[in-house]
């Protein structure tokens, strides 16, 4: 085992490892009791206040309607974002200025701005200027807020995934006598659309989480919001619902994040294709907001 | 038109804002390069605690950590680190510590990516010329790991302050819980948010385009 950072270890290296691994194991240990103590302290670890999740009441009652919700929130968000960002995204591509400098500065207002603060706006703007219900206001809310953040995002996903093709596919488009728009349609955003894939699918795993933020400022019932309904319901065990709550995001974000992962690896193994790949680490760091070149 | 500013606070709600992302970066950057060089090391049980922690904690949103710093520490362990008698100031710290919790995930994968970028045949030269493991170390891989950390680290500063919006969830007078205020108050929507986004734009534009500026200046030709 050889890597960047240190060479393949002889028996004196291999002794200290066995060292940190004891003092590791000690710290971690320590760490555990008190974290055992603190509960056990407050009678946190009360089978009565666990009961309540090893049994289908809690999950029909309150995990699985605010579970719906969020994923409800979560694909509308995605549906109506892309081709939004599709669209902006292509627009910042535009060769005319008129197009372009409208779009980038859409573009980078609204990655510049938290999400949080979109969705303030946006639950405002619906109460004060149109007739939505009150019930349906937080929904609409965290749909809008996710939305005008996430196309942001997502225009530049899809402009890294088009400019992250080889030059030779536009050039070859142009010899054959195709128009620009032709060039882009049939030639660019399909390869793209493969490209960006995994990108797209690791923003869902920004959209799913973002969700949490409507159930706790803006009253959206959504799986976060149900932890809090249910903890005042079984005896105030925070902790347990929290902690399953938890668990759930982490399931559905995990099984996410390595379906992105292994599309990922698929589409660099494929043959056919002109191996340009955006992946989990591009998305991450197109989200952001320093320098936004092509992804290699 | 912004008459309304007389009677809010903007600059004390975006000075928390600001407060809130300097500690957090300070302290995520401190375990988020802890757990960075768990997860180099060589030691397994080590890369196996700092890969459980960037996986658990980095697929939980941030309101929900947040939250349980609230309402799980606070409110039911009583936990509120040196700030008993003030509930301001103890929503304070736990928000900093949910918040760097959350970040360090992302700082670790910064660094990581960072190290990831130095070709294996640089410390092999650096070991063939006669280096010892620390000189490998400090003069050749992390010098050129930290140059391509740069722009990652950049982007999780950038995220860092947009997130601090979520402690407005747990009451701390940050930007966002101001203008929620403002806007259930006054009927001045659009000014409202212009100013709120401009005070946002103020705060990440400038930082994406300075160290955006400083990643390309000390990026590593390849």
């Amino acid at each position: 085992m050889s890597s960047v950072l240190y060479d393949a270890q002889g028996p004196r290296a291999k002794r200290r490892n066995v060292l940190y691994t004891a003092g590791f194991l000690v710290v971690l240990a320590a760490v555990l009791w008190w974290v055992y103590k603190a509960l056990d302290d407050k009678g946190q670890l009360d089978w009565a206040l666990w009961k309540p999740f090893f049994s289908g009441e809690a999950y029909s009652t309150y995990i699985w309607p605010g579970l719906q919700n969020t994923l409800k929130a979560a694909a509308l968000a995605m549906l109506i974002a892309l081709p939004l960002g599709a669209t902006l995204g292509i627009a910042r591509l535009s060769d005319h200025v008129w197009v372009r400098v409208p779009a980038t500065i859409v573009v980078e207002f609204f990655r510049a701005i938290p999400v949080l603060v979109l969705m303030i706006f946006g639950n405002e703007l619906y109460s004060q200027y149109t007739d939505v219900t009150s019930d349906d206001r937080p929904l609409y809310a965290v749909v809008t807020g996710l939305v005008l953040y996430n196309a942001s995002v997502l225009a530049e996903i899809v402009r890294a995934g088009i400019l992250a093709l080889p030059k030779g596919q536009s050039e070859a488009a142009m010899a054959i006598g195709l128009r620009k728009g032709q060039v882009m349609r049939l030639i660019l955003l399909p390869q793209a659309v493969t490209a960006m894939l995994p990108a797209i699918v690791s923003q869902l795993v920004v959209i799913v989480k973002d969700t949490a933020l409507g159930g706790a400022v803006l009253t959206f019932p959504e799986l976060l919001a149900s932890a809090n309904t249910m903890s005042g319901y079984y005896g105030a065990n925070t902790i347990a619902s929290f902690t399953v709550v938890a668990v759930i995001f982490v399931a559905i974000n995990f099984s996410l994040t390595s379906f992105a992962s292994w599309l990922e690896g698929r589409l660099r193994r494929r043959k056919k294709s002109t191996g340009a790949v955006l992946g989990v680490e591009d998305s991450v760091n197109i989200a952001g907001h320093a320098g936004t070149g092509a992804a290699a | 038109m912004f008459d309304f500013l007389d009677k809010y606070d903007v600059l004390g709600a975006f000075w928390t804002t600001v407060q809130l992302t300097l500690l957090s970066a300070v302290g995520s950057l401190v375990w988020g390069t802890l757990l960075a060089a768990m997860r180099v090391g060589p030691v397994p049980l080590m890369r196996g605690f700092g890969t459980a922690y960037v996986n658990i904690v980095r697929n939980i949103p941030l309101t929900v950590i947040i939250l349980f710093a609230s309402l799980g520490l606070h409110d039911t362990l009583n936990i509120t680190l040196g700030a008993a008698d003030n509930v301001d100031t103890a929503n304070f710290r736990l928000a900093v510590l949910g918040l760097i919790v959350y970040t360090s995930s992302f700082v670790c994968e910064a660094i990581r990516a960072g190290i990831n970028t130095v070709p294996v045949g640089q410390a092999e030269a650096a070991r063939a010329i006669g280096l010892s493991f620390t000189q490998v170390l400090f003069l050749v891989v992390l010098p050129q790991a930290f140059r391509a950390a740069v722009l990652p680290l950049a982007n999780v500063l950038i995220a860092l302050t947009k997130n601090t919006t979520v402690a407005a969830a747990i009451g701390v007078a940050e930007a966002a819980l101001l203008m929620k205020k403002m806007v259930e108050n006054e009927a001045q929507l659009l000014a409202i948010s212009a100013v709120i986004a401009f005070g946002f734009c103020c705060l990440t534009l400038p930082t994406g385009l300075i160290l955006g500026w400083v990643s390309k200046k000390v990026a590593v030709k390849r």
